[in-house]
């Protein structure tokens, strides 16, 4: 796997400390390592032991949230939700952790961020933010921003999305990015100075570009339908669970009203009233394990919700190649137009339709220095475009192979990711099912001793 | 009059093996029970008294000496009763530890579990047709004293049946005027009494009606079962569901053996005659009975003395009484959750069956994922099972049973009201002989008569109370006891498939490491 080359002006150059070897032994293990520490605990422990810019490990943790009110852009009061971010740099082999930095950022920065970093590396399979807004969610869950179960599942989705992208073997290097754990103050000015925003690539144009392109690689094509494919059926399953959820927090939570209702009867029973009175204490804790049985499932379900989000992000790229492709095409369309009409002109010949065709025929001909000249220029294009036409191509096809090799990087991790998310959903299960049989077991215990 | 008294019959239950077969005839006013070959209990009954009096005899009051109860492992005894004085029968009542009981006025049989000590009270009861509320139109009834024989039969197997019920095949029939739905009765019995040994009739709702009606005639306050209800008001209209059918068919199939099993009930004429009687035979019979005027007046007059209200209910009635409406209370609360529990697991299941197929829907697009995907389809479809299963085990366990006793408790508030109606006239014409000096006599025959009515009443409540407290409890334990085990199953055989998916996902990427590490 090979790295874009990078930016000098946006990626850092290494740290004061001695580089572990030369850039070159960086990129090396930044090949090989990966992402061990994407899918971590809350805590956020991340050795990134090759990936590291700073060239000793580091740790990154979004360890708070709070509300907070202040002013927007339009001085109106708002509560928004603040998240500490804090990194520590893991000393030596001990590993004794030293607060390095720490810094309050809110939900849109780090929209700022990811949208930056989709400009600059538009070949890389850019890792999702987690939901702005509460989806797919069942009766119970609010989908109130400001649900303290919201923020918390937030949070570690900002969490996830920092470690990811300190884990990609680009993005870590990016300087924005590190301002973003180090500066708090003046960040967002820092990167709008970039004026990323002129860089982007308009909404109409990529459209345009998408309709019109007569030959992407195939491999992306693909990669589209997957992505589309893979958006839709994880939508759909999201919100089939969401019901099932639903029912099932039904199902256990009738089963508390026993509880009450044996206690009551037993009052009035001799010999079955301590039979009636413990099964109902079991039937009240069977209503009730639900409510962590079902916190667990909206883990799985962010971690399913993640990879709907990267669904996105390889349709971006997807975008940038067929915007490129077309440049290209229309690059080499123009090219070919303007030499033919340099052809045209040097031998007189009208082949086509042309307004200078038309001119000529209304105004009569011109003469020939005025045709020289003409060419002249021509050939000036031509050579221009040439020119340009090849480190187009250049451009592109040094687009594919990066974007490509992202793309593998990703897919092993979503392989990786998603199997041991679907591994841990039938743990879950199994916890469940386990939980259930206690219950009833010791119900049917006090059942028979009535 | 002797009285033997306890040690005599002590002696007599445990000591005597002797042979001494069944006839023994009763010295006037003490009754013996021959027992088995052997025993013979005395009881000190006090010589023909007074109409008025009740007569207590005790007679075979075991103890819980182990030779007793072996003795009554043996099977039958006889006995005769002395013909009772002029205007009196026999009354039984039975009861033994758990508190099971019942009276009979005819012929008496008991399945006793050997286990328990017995006591058999032999009372002597007053009788007047117009003042019982029973059924005096049983062809049955001895008009002869005489021809009164008591046989009591003790057999070791406690539910060893002889009167078979089975309700099946509904069957919808139309006419000009109306369409119903039969339902055919099959009775097998070893009976001396029924002609034939087998039985088949075709008997609907309303036949079905006409029998509680009788049977609560009869038997003011013995608790009858409870019959399925007419309409099922909320949701279906449809009388003829299938579903409908089926839960009525199963409920009068528990309602006819609930009877069966009925120590009192299972040998009422009207209930005979509604298991073998052909159709126009059965008409006709229910044409017979008090006719509709005085059935009238004994509504109104039911009426009257319920709106007077009960002064002096006794306290184990009161108790009673307070049992009952919180009971029903209870288990109307029950029969809501219950019912919403198979809602909710139902709504479950219908979720749950979209929910497998979208993971193989997925595979379609994953290489790399295709068996966990498919893994976890499976499992989640077997878990899909598992809860059909669940719920048919709910919805056969525990819903008819809740129902039914919510039924009960209907049926119980019905008894009381009755027990206490009795209790009123009794009170109400005590209350006419302190202030009526006139007709002073014929008021005291008529309180005397409507004691022991009212003494009898209370007694095959009491009685009959027990029985049902015991169903009661054993019924709703298994109810509740097989749920629980349905549930436990169901959560084992998730357990069992989501345990196998783990197993067979964890074992295989010991291999794929290996390829992976290049």
């Amino acid at each position: 796997m090979e790295q874009a080359p990078p930016d000098p002006e946006r990626q850092l150059k290494p740290a004061p400390l001695e580089p572990l070897g030369g850039p070159g032994a960086v990129l090396e293990a930044a090949a090989g390592e990966e992402t061990e520490g994407t899918r971590e605990d809350s805590s956020g422990v991340d050795t990134m032991t090759g990936n590291d810019f700073w060239l000793k490990k580091i740790e990154i943790s979004v360890s708070e949230a709070e509300k907070r009110t202040g002013r927007n852009a339009v001085n109106m009061q708002e509560t928004y939700t603040a998240y500490l971010i804090e990194t520590r740099s893991v000393e030596h082999a001990d590993g004794q952790s030293v607060l390095t930095d720490s810094l309050w950022r809110r939900y849109s920065e780090f929209e700022l961020l990811r949208n930056y970093l989709l400009v600059y590396y538009p070949h890389v399979v850019v890792p999702p933010l987690p939901e702005k807004r509460a989806e797919f969610v069942w009766h119970k869950l609010s989908a109130d921003n400001m649900d303290p179960d919201f923020v918390e599942r937030r949070r570690i989705g900002l969490e996830n999305f920092l470690l990811r992208v300190a884990s990609h073997p680009v993005l870590c290097r990016d300087k924005i990015f590190y301002l973003f754990l180090t500066q708090e103050g003046n960040w967002k000015e820092t990167v709008n100075e970039t004026g990323f925003q002129l860089k982007a690539d308009s909404r109409l144009k990529a459209l345009n570009a998408t309709f019109r392109v007569k030959n992407p690689d195939k491999r992306f094509t693909e990669l589209k339908h997957y992505s589309d494919e893979l958006q839709s059926v994880i939508s759909h399953l999201l919100r089939v669970r969401a019901r099932v959820a639903d029912r099932l927090y039904g199902v256990y939570k009738v089963h508390g009203n026993y509880g009450r209702v044996f206690s009551e009867w037993s009052a009035i029973e001799k010999e079955m009233g301590d039979g009636l009175q413990s099964a109902g204490h079991h039937m009240d804790v069977y209503a009730s394990s639900i409510d962590d049985i079902l916190e667990d499932e909206e883990h799985y379900a962010d971690q399913l919700k993640e990879y709907l989000f990267y669904a996105e992000a390889l349709r971006a790229v997807c975008r940038k190649h067929e915007l490129m492709q077309y440049d290209l095409e229309t690059a080499a369309q123009d090219l070919a137009s303007k030499k033919q009409q340099c052809e045209e002109l040097a031998t007189g010949t009208v082949r086509t339709f042309s307004l200078k065709g038309m001119t000529t025929k209304l105004f009569g001909q011109e003469t020939p220095e005025q045709r020289e000249a003409r060419i002249k220029v021509l050939e000036e294009q031509i050579n221009e475009g040439e020119q340009q036409l090849k480190s187009k191509n250049l451009e592109g096809r040094e687009f594919v192979k990066n974007a490509w090799a992202d793309i593998e990087r990703f897919k092993e991790q979503k392989n990786r990711d998603l199997k041991e998310a679907l591994i841990s959903y039938a743990i879950m299960q199994i916890s469940m099912c386990k939980k259930g049989i206690q219950v009833w077991t010791n119900a049917k215990e006090c059942f028979s001793k009535m | 009059m002797g009285a033997q008294g306890g040690a005599g019959l002590a002696a007599a239950a445990g000591g005597a093996r002797t042979a001494g077969m069944d006839g023994e005839r009763l010295a006037s006013g003490s009754s013996e029970l021959a027992v088995g070959e052997s025993p013979r209990g005395g009881a000190p009954i006090p010589g023909g008294s007074g109409s008025c009096s009740l007569m207590q005899a005790d007679v075979l009051d075991l103890d819980e000496d182990e030779d007793d109860l072996e003795v009554f492992s043996k099977l039958e005894t006889r006995r005769e009763l002395e013909a009772p004085p002029r205007n009196h029968y026999w009354s039984w009542v039975l009861t033994h530890k758990t508190g099971k009981g019942w009276t009979k006025d005819d012929t008496l049989s008991l399945c006793l579990p050997s286990t328990l000590p017995t006591i058999l009270r032999l009372s002597l009861c007053s009788k007047d047709a117009s003042l019982m509320d029973m059924n005096s139109f049983s062809p049955m009834m001895p008009t002869s004293p005489l021809s009164m024989i008591n046989q009591i039969k003790f057999e070791d197997e406690p539910d060893l049946k002889d009167l078979f019920i089975t309700v099946d095949a509904p069957e919808s029939h139309v006419t000009t005027i109306e369409t119903f739905i039969t339902y055919r009765i099959i009775t097998k019995t070893s009976r001396g009494e029924f002609d034939s040994s087998e039985f088949e009739v075709r008997r609907r709702y309303q036949d079905f009606l006409w029998l509680k009606g009788k049977l609560e005639d009869a038997h003011p306050t013995l608790i009858i079962p409870p019959l399925p209800e007419k309409f099922i008001v909320k949701g279906m209209v449809e009388r003829f569901n299938d579903d409908f059918i089926e839960t009525r068919r199963k409920a009068l199939h528990k309602f006819l053996n609930r009877i069966a099993d009925h120590p009192t009930l299972t040998f009422n004429e009207d209930f005979k005659v509604f298991l073998t009687a052909q159709a126009p035979e059965l008409s006709s019979y229910k044409k017979q009975g008090p006719g509709l005027l005085s059935r009238m007046g004994q509504t109104v007059r039911a009426v009257a003395s319920s709106m007077r209200g009960v002064k002096n209910r006794p306290d184990e009635f009161m108790e009673m009484n307070s049992f009952i409406e919180t009971f029903s209370q209870k288990i109307n609360l029950i029969d809501k959750i219950s019912q919403r529990i198979y809602k909710e697991e139902r709504d479950y299941f219908d979720e749950m069956k979209e929910y497998g197929p979208i993971h193989i829907l997925w595979s379609a697009s994953e290489e790399d994922l295709v068996d966990t995907l498919k893994g976890i389809a499976s499992c989640i479809d077997q878990c899909c099972k598992a809860t059909e299963k669940r719920m048919t085990g709910l919805s056969e366990a525990l819903l008819p049973v809740v129902h039914e006793y919510v039924l009960y408790s209907e049926m119980l508030m019905g008894v009381m009201k009755r027990r206490d109606q009795i209790q009123t006239e009794l009170d109400s014409k005590v209350e006419a002989l302190t202030y009526k000096k006139a007709d002073a006599d014929l008021l005291t025959e008529e309180i005397g008569k409507l004691e022991d009515k009212v003494e009898c009443a209370n007694n095959a409540l009491k009685a009959d109370w027990e029985r049902w407290k015991q169903n009661m409890q054993n019924d709703l334990k298994s109810a509740f006891t097989d749920t629980a085990e349905e549930n436990i199953r169901y959560y084992e055989q998730c357990l069992a498939t989501w345990e196998s998916f783990l197993t067979s996902q964890t074992d295989l990427p010991l291999e794929e490491d290996s390829e992976d590490k290049i």
